[in-house]
């Protein structure tokens, strides 16, 4: 039944805020792990290199449009490529898993919160009082988002064709393939299964399939996609993590395969 | 080590099966100004941060303006910051507070203050009215009403259970910390926009609206709207995020518009059909 005063700070600055609880720990994993993600991806297209084992691919270079693997569709490196300019078949197609990740809804919130601190969190403090958020130019162009989902859901077919081919191992001896199964298969699986799981959530899938109607009664089937695509975009957010671990993961087997650092173990 | 754990947790978050005293900081002022006043008072297993106020209120501060009505988590009248976030104070339990330390409540930082923990949240109501009233399509049952399927309904449902607490407002970094209230009319906002937008029955297009005057490219989806609100509307991916994209559909991307279009002709060409039909 005490009573005392204490002054209050009236502005408030960049991080002040009167949370107790860790409000820092999302953004500061977000930021990590974004962070690892860029670095690491960034480094394995540059490689140019190791990105094949047997019948494998690794998804930074699937589909390899040109390439010195067995798996390019259009055979070598093309010839109106600038000599002085970096080469790697993952710059080909890299931009547009890339894209669709940088204009995803979920990403967004995500990274304007870790890296630009608009907020750092709910109800923290910001460091600037300038905001035009996604009103105008460069932050507008995030409408672009469906466009970059309609390729990542072409990704996914190339994708579960590298599956397929993941599936049929050659006979070094013969040049025979017949069927089989290794870990590295059954890595590449996991890998469509959780791209497919964010693709298919994704929010602006989910309004090109049926959102944009206000009568789903009209449209049965049309309502049956979108509860699927709904039904994925609730756990949006663990599907973009995840099979952004994963794809990560998925290059490094390959990847560790080819260099002989890792023996893929057959299982069939 | 569990058991450390445990300790380290009933330390923190107090057993409230006794009485036991803490301190509460209370924002105590008006528009000129005011500051956090720290009151002691005994509380009980079971009671929430409004009890605790009521008790303090009198107690000791006969004059700490509080509003609120249901004390049920319904009427959304008790809306205030407590520990820094956002919460209806009849629904946030004493127990799940770090007690430890004073508990800190203070008015909803983006609306002004009238007197200690009471806002004027009247800005809501005014930025209500701009929005597009619902629109409906001409009767079309023969009892001279309409019918609407289930599966239609189910979704502008959930908008449906708003309580207007404004804390979605509140916690929208663009009204608390950028103060654009006259660009961005916030998620509470949004909401009843898309309650109307997304309604089987209605006829009227809003948004031309949604990207000018209400705003909704300030939105930059941090979901803080979604963390705060009580009734567990999942406003940003369920309201705002699909008139974000209703709002491409007409402005940024070509080929839905296109489509768009295509689709209104053919429906007019539909509606016009019949009535041509007698000559």
């Amino acid at each position: 039944m005490s009573s005392s005063a204490e002054a209050v700070v009236k502005k408030r600055a960049f991080g002040q805020t009167m949370r107790r609880d860790a409000w820092w720990k999302v953004p500061v994993a977000v930021f990590c792990g974004l962070s690892a993600f860029i670095i690491y991806s960034t480094w394995a297209a540059f490689q140019g290199a190791h990105y094949t084992y047997g019948p494998y691919l690794s998804p930074f270079y699937s589909p390899e449009l040109f390439g010195d693997s067995p798996h390019a569709w259009f055979g070598p490196k093309p010839g109106i490529w600038p000599g002085w300019l970096p080469w790697s078949p993952s710059f080909l197609i890299l931009w547009a898993p890339a894209g669709f990740r940088l204009t995803c809804y979920y990403y967004r919130g995500a990274y304007y919160k870790a890296f630009w601190a608009d907020p750092p969190s709910c109800a923290v403090g910001e460091p600037r009082k300038f905001y035009r958020g996604e009103n105008s130019f460069p932050l507008i162009m995030q409408n672009v988002h469906r466009y970059f989902m309609y390729i990542a859901v072409l990704f996914i077919v190339f994708l579960s064709i590298d599956v397929w081919h993941a599936l049929w191992f050659e006979d070094p001896d013969t040049g025979v393939k017949s069927f089989g199964i290794g870990v590295g298969t059954l890595v590449l699986t996991l890998n469509v299964v959780l791209l497919g799981g964010y693709t298919f959530g994704c929010h602006s899938l989910r309004h090109v399939v049926g959102g944009f109607l206000d009568q789903f009664s009209r449209s049965p089937s049309r309502f049956k996609v979108y509860s699927c695509v709904s039904c994925l975009n609730k756990r949006h957010m663990l599907w973009a993590w995840m099979s952004l671990f994963w794809v990560g993961f998925t290059d490094l087997y390959v990847r560790l395969c080819a260099m002989e650092v890792w023996t893929d173990f057959r299982i069939l | 080590m569990r058991y450390r754990a445990e300790q380290c947790v009933h330390s923190r978050f107090l057993l409230l099966s006794e009485m036991s005293k803490t301190t509460f900081r209370i924002w105590r002022g008006d528009r000129e100004g005011g500051e956090f006043r720290g009151y002691e008072t005994e509380i009980t297993e079971g009671m929430v941060v409004l009890d605790a106020v009521h008790q303090i209120q009198a107690e000791s501060a006969g004059d700490l303006a509080c509003r609120w009505n249901c004390k049920a988590g319904k009427c959304g009248s008790c809306s205030a910051e407590v520990n820094g976030m956002p919460k209806l104070m009849c629904m946030t339990r004493l127990s799940d507070l770090p007690l430890d330390e004073p508990v800190t409540v203070q008015p909803m930082k983006a609306f002004p203050i009238i007197k200690d923990l009471i806002t004027d949240v009247s800005w809501n109501y005014r930025v209500k009215k701009k929005i597009k009233k619902f629109k409906p399509r001409p009767p079309d049952a023969e009892d001279d009403t309409w019918r609407m399927a289930q599966e239609d309904i189910d979704r502008v449902q959930e908008f449906r259970k708003c309580i207007e607490c404004f804390l979605c407002q509140d916690v929208c970094h663009v009204l608390r910390d950028h103060d654009l209230h006259d660009e961005f009319i916030g998620p509470r906002a949004m909401v009843y926009t898309a309650a109307l937008e997304m309604h089987p029955l209605d006829t009227e297009d809003r948004t031309e609206e949604l990207r000018k005057a209400y705003g909704i490219g300030y939105c930059n989806i941090t979901k803080c709207c979604t963390k705060v609100c009580p009734e567990e509307i999942t406003i940003t991916d369920n309201a705002i995020i699909p008139l974000k994209e209703r709002v491409v559909d007409d402005f940024y991307d070509p080929v839905a518009r296109f489509l768009k279009r295509l689709g209104r002709g053919k429906a007019k060409a539909e509606t016009e059909a019949p009535a041509a039909k007698p000559d």
